[in-house]
């Protein structure tokens, strides 16, 4: 999905490194002790029982939420305590959630610009070549003039990955991409994924699609109560997992 | 010595409406102004800017505005430096106005949901553009039913500035009626003025709220 000419040749470069991480809401400790390494071009899906800090460990990486303990690299900026270099990180980190958080106040077309034009500093017509190509991408051209509001979910979701493709980030998150979305749209939205996935994308996918983890993931992470418990390819975490949580966690989506 | 209420009674008031037109104008622009700092510090992630204007606003969303006319014309006289009655009533007006804008536009501001400056933050965009582009544009629709509601108020409340001797449409009724003695013909009268300077105000929000919300077509599932 990206321009191979603009970028660099693949590397196994380092894309996210957590070691040691650890992060409280007051007093409850919503990520242990977190270390991970994310190479360029990797896909990890993160799934695990609600309230066991998936969601907040993706956040920490495009510093929605800050992490208190322990080191963060992503895409080579150190991540410290203060906030300058949030800004920079998150040009280069995309983020699709769970209910879209697409701009309701303007239309498709604007949504994918806006960023674009404001933090790139793109001209105009630059951004909306781009924005279209993207619209495309997610097979949604004709409903660049719409409003959000008119558009059914997944055509939103959709519309969301574009808008974050259009800042051509290095890294992609996924928040629970399809949780809030009717059955028949899930697809849609997961073939966009794959897709992205085939490309070459660096993605993180908080999902408990397991489907979409055994066809692109190269990594299967588990977690629970703030811990990573588990992490291997989706062949072996599927087949044959290793910690007890896990078994039971899988034996109750897997139905 | 009772004079008729006759056509130059009728113009005298009219006369006087300019004032509480002005005053009203004077108080909603400076009032929007400050108002609208005060908002900013009140969301503020610092304690350093939001607590002062908290306290700001209970104090003058705390306190009667006769108080507050009555302290800026009679306290300042005090000392030693001299205020006109408008003078004194702009300024008071605009204090109070700021407050219960800056109070209203918080709500307003806080209503829209959070994943609105998440996916904002997440584009990269900086705080002020957060807000430009995202949340403000949102709020303000949101926000035309009370601040024009608040308008009508402050429009309305204006005739409390006549306790300072400035004359404005209520002050210049008690002079009128003070001449000719006819309460009914007066007041009724001046109920009227009041009245068709506010109606239109009403219909005027009704219209940009419809104006400002054209994009909220029925809601589709998920749009949180």
């Amino acid at each position: 999905m990206n321009d191979p000419s603009a970028r660099p040749p693949p590397t196994k470069a380092v894309a996210v490194e957590m070691a040691g991480v650890s992060k409280w809401f007051g007093s409850f400790q919503a990520l242990k002790d977190i270390d991970l390494t994310v190479l360029q071009g990797e896909r990890i899906v993160i799934c695990g029982p609600s309230g066991s800090g998936k969601s907040t460990l993706i956040r920490c990486i495009n510093r929605l939420e800050r992490h208190e303990s322990g080191r963060m690299v992503v895409d080579g900026i150190e991540l410290a305590a203060d906030s300058r270099r949030d800004e920079e990180v998150r040009r280069e980190v995309g983020m699709v959630f769970q209910h879209f958080n697409l701009f309701p106040h303007m239309t498709i077309l604007e949504n994918c610009t806006l960023a674009p034009i404001q933090v790139r500093k793109q001209s105009r017509s630059e951004a909306e070549a781009t924005a279209m190509r993207y619209l495309e991408r997610v097979r949604i051209p004709e409903q660049a003039g719409k409003y959000p509001g008119q558009l059914s979910g997944g055509q939103q979701q959709r519309v969301a990955i574009a808008r974050s493709l259009c800042m051509q980030p290095r890294i992609m998150l996924f928040d629970e991409p399809t949780s809030a979305l009717d059955p028949e749209m899930i697809r849609e939205v997961l073939d966009v994924m794959v897709d992205l996935a085939e490309d070459g994308m660096t993605m993180l996918v908080v999902s408990h699609e397991m489907g979409f983890a055994r066809q692109v993931a190269d990594r299967v992470v588990f977690m629970d109560g703030g811990r990573i418990v588990e992490e291997s390819a989706p062949d072996a975490f599927f087949r044959s997992p290793r910690h007890e949580r896990t078994k039971a966690f899988l034996s109750q989506i897997l139905r | 010595m009772i004079r008729e209420f006759t056509v130059s009674e009728f113009w005298y008031l009219l006369q006087a409406t300019r004032w509480t037109i002005l005053l009203s104008i004077v108080a909603f622009v400076g009032g929007s102004v400050v108002g609208f700092a005060m908002t900013l510090m009140r969301i503020a992630g610092s304690r350093a800017l939001r607590f002062p204007a908290m306290a700001y606003i209970k104090v003058f969303q705390g306190t009667p505005l006769l108080m507050q006319l009555f302290l800026i014309y009679f306290g300042i006289g005090l000392l030693g430096v001299q205020v006109a009655p408008w003078t004194a009533a702009a300024i008071a007006f605009t204090l109070y106005a700021s407050a219960f804008l800056a109070e209203i536009w918080r709500g307003c501001i806080q209503a829209i949901p959070r994943g609105q400056w998440e996916g904002a933050r997440s584009l990269s965009l900086r705080y002020g553009q957060q807000l430009r582009f995202v949340v403000l544009p949102q709020a303000l629709r949101v926000a035309v039913p009370p601040t024009v509601g608040f308008l009508v108020q402050l429009l309305k409340g204006t005739s409390l500035a006549s306790v300072i001797g400035f004359v404005e449409l209520t002050r210049a009724a008690q002079v009128v009626n003070n001449s000719t003695f006819s309460p009914l013909t007066v007041y009724a009268l001046v109920a009227a003025i009041y009245f068709s300077l506010c109606w239109p105000l009403s219909r005027l929000a009704d219209r940009l709220e419809a104006r400002l919300g054209s994009h909220l077509v029925p809601k589709v599932q998920g749009q949180v």
